[in-house]
Formats: C-alpha cells, sequence, structure tokens
C-alpha cells in the first residue's frame, strides 16, 4: 500500500491505496464519496466523470497514485456552499434532465467542463460534446436543454421531443 | 486487475530504467492500458507512468518546421496547441475518443500501442512523421509492423514525435459509433515532392500506406485522379460492423472525402 494526497473538492485527502486502485475506488470506498457513479466500468458510459486539474476524465480509467497532489473535483463539489443545488445542477431539475440519475452525476460534471470551454454552446455542440456520456432513460433532449439553459440562454422555444 | 507495483517518475531516463524492471510495462493515459487490465488480458508486475514527466508533454515546433509532439501530450492538448500549425492534426486528435478520453490519452500510447482502428497511425504514416524514443529515431515506414505490433523494444519509450508540416492535409474518419474508433480513417497529405495516403481501421495488417492512390494523387491531385481506384477486399477485417468489402469500398470513399476536404 501507498499513501496518495490529493485535493477533493478543495479539501486535502489521503488515504493508503494499492496500484491497481482507481480513482473512483479511492473516491467511493475510501472517502465514503458516492456521488461518483460506476457504470459499466468499460470507460465508455461517462457515469463517473469527475474533474482533474479541471479537465472531465473518467474515474473509472484512471489510477489513483497517477494523481498524487492533483486537484479533483466531483459532484458532491458542485453545490452551492449553503448545500442549495449549483446551476447546473438546478437545470437539471427544473428541465427534467434526470430520470433514475445513475448517469447524472457524470452528466452534470461533462456539462461544466464544457461550459467552462464554450460557456454558451450550441445544441450541436453540447451533443457533440456529450458523446462519452450515456444516459438510457432520457433521451438526451431535456439533458441538453438543461445544459443550453444553465448556460443562460433560452430554451423556452426547444419543444419537448 | 491483478495488482502490480506502480512507478511515476519525473525524467526519461529514470523511466527507461524502472522498465528495465521484470514484466515492466509503460503506462500512457491508461485508456486504452487500464480496460485491457481489467479485462486480465495483461497483468504487468509494474507499470511505469509517463505522465509526470515534463520533457514529454507539449507542442512545439523544430527548426526544420516540423511540429514535435512530446510522447506523454494527451490528445486534447494536441487539438489546441497544434491547431495553428497543423490544423489536419489538430482536428485528428479533437475527434479521438470523446472529450474525458482525450484529456488523458497521450499520442505515445496510442502509437505504441499500434490498434488497427486507432487514428494516430494514419497521421503519422500518412506524414512520413518520426518517431523518437529515448535511444533511437524510427521513420513512420519502418515503425509499424501490423495489428498491435510495431519496432519498439522492449521498454522502449516514444518520447517525441515530429511531423513534418504538409502543403495541404485532411484525414476523414467513418465512425464506428459504438466505440468511437475509425471503422475506416483515411489520412491525405501533400508535400512538395509527393502525396502520402495512409489507412486506418481496414486492414487486418494494421495502417498501411495506399501507393496506388498516391501515385495517382502525386500527378493529380483532386478527388477524380483516384475516381477509378480501389483496394482488394481480401486482406480487410470483416467483422459484425463492416464486412472486408465495405470497409475496402470506404477507403476509396473516405479518400476521396479526403482529398476533396484538403483542397
Amino acid at each position: 500500500m501507498t499513501q496518495v494526497t490529493m485535493t477533493v473538492n478543495g479539501e486535502a485527502v489521503s488515504g493508503d491505496v494499492e496500484g491497481r486502485t482507481l480513482l473512483v475506488e479511492f473516491l467511493r470506498e475510501g472517502q465514503g464519496m458516492t456521488g461518483t457513479h460506476v457504470g459499466c466500468d468499460t470507460s465508455q458510459c461517462g457515469a463517473c466523470v469527475v474533474h482533474v486539474d479541471g479537465k472531465a476524465v473518467k474515474a473509472c480509467a484512471v489510477l489513483a497514485l497517477e494523481l498524487e497532489g492533483a486537484e479533483v473535483t466531483t459532484i458532491e463539489g458542485m453545490a452551492n456552499a449553503d448545500g442549495s443545488l449549483g446551476t447546473i445542477q438546478q437545470a437539471f431539475q427544473d428541465h427534467h434532465g434526470l430520470q433514475c440519475g445513475f448517469c447524472t452525476p457524470g452528466m452534470v460534471m461533462s456539462a461544466a467542463a464544457l461550459l467552462k470551454d464554450n460557456p454558451s454552446p450550441s445544441e450541436a455542440e453540447i451533443r457533440e460534446y456529450l458523446e462519452g456520456n450515456i444516459c438510457r432513460c432520457t433521451g438526451y433532449h431535456n439533458i441538453v436543454k438543461a445544459i443550453m439553459a444553465a448556460s443562460g440562454q433560452d430554451v423556452s422555444a426547444i419543444a419537448a421531443e | 486487475m491483478y495488482n502490480f507495483d506502480f512507478a511515476r517518475p519525473g525524467s526519461i531516463d529514470e523511466a527507461a530504467t524502472a522498465l528495465q524492471g521484470e514484466e515492466a510495462q509503460a503506462l500512457g493515459g491508461g485508456q486504452t492500458l487500464i480496460p485491457t487490465m481489467k479485462q486480465r488480458l495483461a497483468a504487468p508486475a509494474t507499470l511505469v507512468s509517463l505522465t509526470g514527466i515534463p520533457e514529454m508533454q507539449g507542442v512545439c515546433l523544430d527548426d526544420d518546421g516540423r511540429v514535435c509532439i512530446g510522447g506523454a501530450t494527451p490528445h486534447a492538448v494536441v487539438e489546441a496547441e497544434a491547431a495553428a500549425h497543423f490544423p489536419a492534426l489538430a482536428a485528428l486528435a479533437g475527434r479521438i475518443g470523446d472529450p474525458a478520453v482525450r484529456n488523458r490519452g497521450t499520442i505515445g500510447g496510442s502509437l505504441a500501442n499500434n490498434d488497427p482502428s486507432a487514428c494516430y497511425p494514419a497521421a503519422v504514416l500518412g506524414t512520413g512523421a518520426t518517431i523518437k524514443t529515448n535511444t533511437r529515431d524510427i521513420a513512420a515506414d519502418d515503425f509499424f509492423e501490423g495489428m498491435f505490433t510495431t519496432a519498439l523494444h522492449e521498454g522502449e519509450i516514444i518520447t517525441e514525435v515530429r511531423f513534418p508540416v504538409p502543403e495541404a492535409a485532411n484525414y476523414q474518419k467513418f465512425v464506428q459509433p459504438a466505440s468511437r474508433f475509425a471503422l475506416v480513417g483515411v489520412f491525405v497529405a501533400k508535400y512538395a515532392d509527393g502525396v502520402r495516403v495512409a489507412v486506418t481501421g481496414a486492414s487486418e495488417d494494421g495502417v498501411f500506406r495506399w501507393s496506388e492512390a498516391e501515385a495517382a494523387l502525386s500527378a493529380d491531385f483532386s478527388a477524380d485522379a483516384i475516381a477509378d481506384l480501389s483496394v482488394p477486399a481480401d486482406d480487410m477485417i470483416s467483422d459484425l460492423h463492416g464486412s472486408g468489402a465495405y470497409r475496402a469500398h470506404l477507403v476509396g470513399v473516405m479518400t476521396r472525402r479526403a482529398v476533396s476536404a484538403a483542397t
């Protein structure tokens, strides 16, 4: 076992891990932060997306020991300081961007990464960016709508399909 | 995944030493190797991460105007930093996998793995790039030795890739939508001394140059010049995503599209 230390949602955390310990295992089992989900565990579905040093990555395909000293942000870090939902989370609720909710942590983290680089994305840009996030409930339409709304764009003209 | 010892050296020399160990394996971004280890298709005793080596990161231009990319540079960085120097290469990097994969996966990892459907091998072979390792320079024409096989020796590290910038170039990828790998991908590059055409995703032998098309395009760089050319379907990959004949057909289609887009 080797000790690894990283910053998760602004707080320094450390733990003893094996070489094979994945970031998502470190977060869920080591830190008890179960907001980050394991969907496919084959880096296809994107339910485990978190930010590492500001970039979206799949936490099921990164070793914890790779991230010594890294800044990690998870879905637990997306709420406002008072515990209320963050802008993207609130938009997902307002626009019914989730049904079962399993993919939602990854969707929100991917959306946050997109909006950081592209504050006002088109529908096509959002759909392309979400290529690596799979949702089996919503048909994506309301997820796209929620992200457009979270970026401050008018979505009243987008019909529910 | 079986357990392993993990090392994250800070220099190429330290990494080369660590890779001398018994059953040691280099780890780039891990976007292929980690899933492969989860399936227990690989079980190295030691993983040597190459992501903590500053001299293997980033994009720059050398004195000859070649675009030089550090072996551990993620696809997303190539997409952003190569765009001004070599737009076709940046565009290729920006369509590998998905955004989260592009933030981790590296050019050196992709080339060392030489997946028969990966994108980067087409760019490297299609430009006649030079692969620099910790011990030597390898020409693209000597590097790819068939599906998942390269000229790299045990423990050898791709430290940099140097691309001669073409006068015109384009990469066309027919995406296999489930994996986002290329069902067929074609990189076309026009230089003062001729045109190179490299095809990925299609052949059982991995990436290859389509020399017949190169000759025709060197004489006349237009899609019409190769309208009547085709590749034989015999050695093409045949699977549930597409037959060998379908892939052979796509080679012609994607090459013509790439030429049209480059002109």
